[in-house]
């Protein structure tokens, strides 16, 4: 198991997923401007190198997140012990520091690291998200209206995303929440990460937002890395749950391009790696 | 494609304009917001300071040295509250990062000559590629990410002119500053 583990670290920062390979062709075939291209083009070229040599294809290898399905008891031991090794054998950077004293743990690991969340019901599966720091960095979460709306959750994305600008290493993917308490609408917007790309929401009204806020982000022009251009976005899921009458929290995690994850799952009887 | 060697005259910097693309070949120090932040309180450096990366590499140790493996840029915008105190200490002409300064910043870049460049966001196998050595490591102690790496770099890019020492900018609007 915890080689596996390992080797699901491994592939996660090494190998760019091909759903978001296929976006970023799609949306270099589509791109006029030559800066726009340029960018496109060397970030396939480095998705192309890293797996190529085996190397993390971003030198933020981020903060390492776990999403269990399935019962697993406790795991949490085992997962850290992952990260160390994975750390020293891909080898990860050393990310983790003390919220005040900033001091580096080293190993990637610390209280509460590696992030783990637990989703119940379902076939075993660990799945592995790194989250960089620069686009996590532009992620927000705020409680909106209660009547706000499609229309206002969308402005709402729409905003945080021009706010980020370059930051987050456009091209980027949305991850929206919306529902439960603030903290759930976060996790939620994960949660919606982990969805391959292409998908869309099988309810007819979050199937519409998701439609919606991809148009209104892609209209900002930001582009790749900020140099205009037509794709600022690849992909946006939207995930949502029940909330009190009085509130509607919505959460966006800003993904970069570099939207790095894989899974681990069970067939007959041995560990497999796949990605989306 | 134009080359730069570094460290960058003012004269040679001073003709390029924004989206222009280039590579160049030298020593870059990488610094983030702990070591502008030393530097600036103890009004020094262990190493000139003339081209700075933004960026805080993936490394191995190999032998005595070390070895770089994914190098790529990080976000800018963490250290445009030490810029200009950057480029009155320490003379810097060549700047490299992602996702730029935002508006404000084009005025003390013209002031003091300096150029902001931009290397493609996570793509650090790229980067890495045109990192030829390691020269020497300074405040290790600060974490490998935040230390300053001397890094002997050829043909490193390309680097898309961003921001340039004349006030012109490529960003769609600069909507990259911090808000
Ligand atoms: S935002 Fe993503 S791609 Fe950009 S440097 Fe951070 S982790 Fe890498």
């Amino acid at each position: 198991m915890l080689d596996g583990l390992v080797e699901l670290i491994r592939t996660a920062v090494v190998r760019l997923p091909p759903d978001v390979t296929a976006a970023l062709e799609a949306a270099l075939a589509a791109e006029e401007e030559e800066l726009a291209a340029l960018q496109l083009r060397l970030m396939l070229e480095n998705a192309a190198r890293a797996e190529e040599l085996g190397v993390p294809l971003c030198q933020d290898t981020g903060v390492p997140v776990f999403f269990l399905r399935g019962e697993w008891g406790e795991v949490e031991p085992l997962l850290a012990e992952a990260v160390r090794r994975a750390t020293e054998q891909v080898p990860l950077r050393p990310c983790i520091v003390h919220p005040l004293s900033r001091e580096n743990t080293g190993d990637n690991t610390g209280a509460h690291v590696p992030v783990v969340h637990r989703i119940p019901g379902g076939e075993r599966s660990v799945s592995f998200m790194p989250k960089g720091a620069g686009s996590e960095n532009c992620s927000a979460a705020a409680p909106l209206p209660p009547s706000a709306g499609a229309g206002e959750i969308a402005g709402f994305v729409a905003d945080v995303v021009r706010r980020a600008g370059a930051k987050p290493c456009p091209p980027v993917v949305l991850g929206v929440g919306i529902g439960g308490t603030l903290e759930h609408a976060a996790l939620l917007s994960k949660l919606a990460l982990l969805l391959p790309l292409g998908t869309e929401s099988e309810e007819p009204a979050l199937a519409e937002l998701e439609r919606r806020i991809l148009r209104e982000v892609n209209s900002l022009g930001i582009g790749p890395m900020g140099f205009g251009g037509r794709c600022t976005c690849l992909g946006v899921r939207v995930l949502s749950a029940h909330c009190h009458t009085a509130s509607l929290p919505v959460a966006v995690s800003l993904q970069c391009w570099a939207h790095r994850r894989a899974t681990l799952v069970e067939r007959d009887g041995s560990w497999e790696v796949v990605q989306p | 494609m134009r080359h730069l060697s570094l460290p960058a005259e003012r004269a040679s910097i001073s003709s390029l304009r924004a989206g222009d693309v280039v590579k160049v070949s030298g020593r870059l120090v990488t610094a983030r917001d702990r070591a502008h932040r030393r530097a600036l309180e103890l009004s020094s450096a262990p190493v000139e300071l003339k081209s700075v990366y933004h960026c805080g590499p993936l490394v191995r140790r190999a032998g005595d040295g070390w070895e770089v493996l994914s190098a790529g840029p990080t976000t800018s915008a963490r250290m445009e509250a030490y810029l200009e105190g950057l480029l009155e200490r320490f003379g810097t002409t060549v700047i490299i990062g992602k996702g730029g300064f935002s508006e404000g910043a084009l005025d003390v870049l013209r002031r003091y000559g300096c150029v902001y460049l931009s290397f493609t966001g996570g793509a650090g196998a790229l980067a890495a590629a045109a990192v030829k050595r390691v020269v020497e490591v300074h405040w290790l102690e600060l974490g490998i990410p935040e230390a300053l790496w001397v890094l002997e770099v050829r043909d490193f890019g390309p680097l898309v002119v961003a921001m340039d020492a004349r006030g012109g900018s490529v960003y769609a609007r600069p909507a990259s500053g911090q808000e």
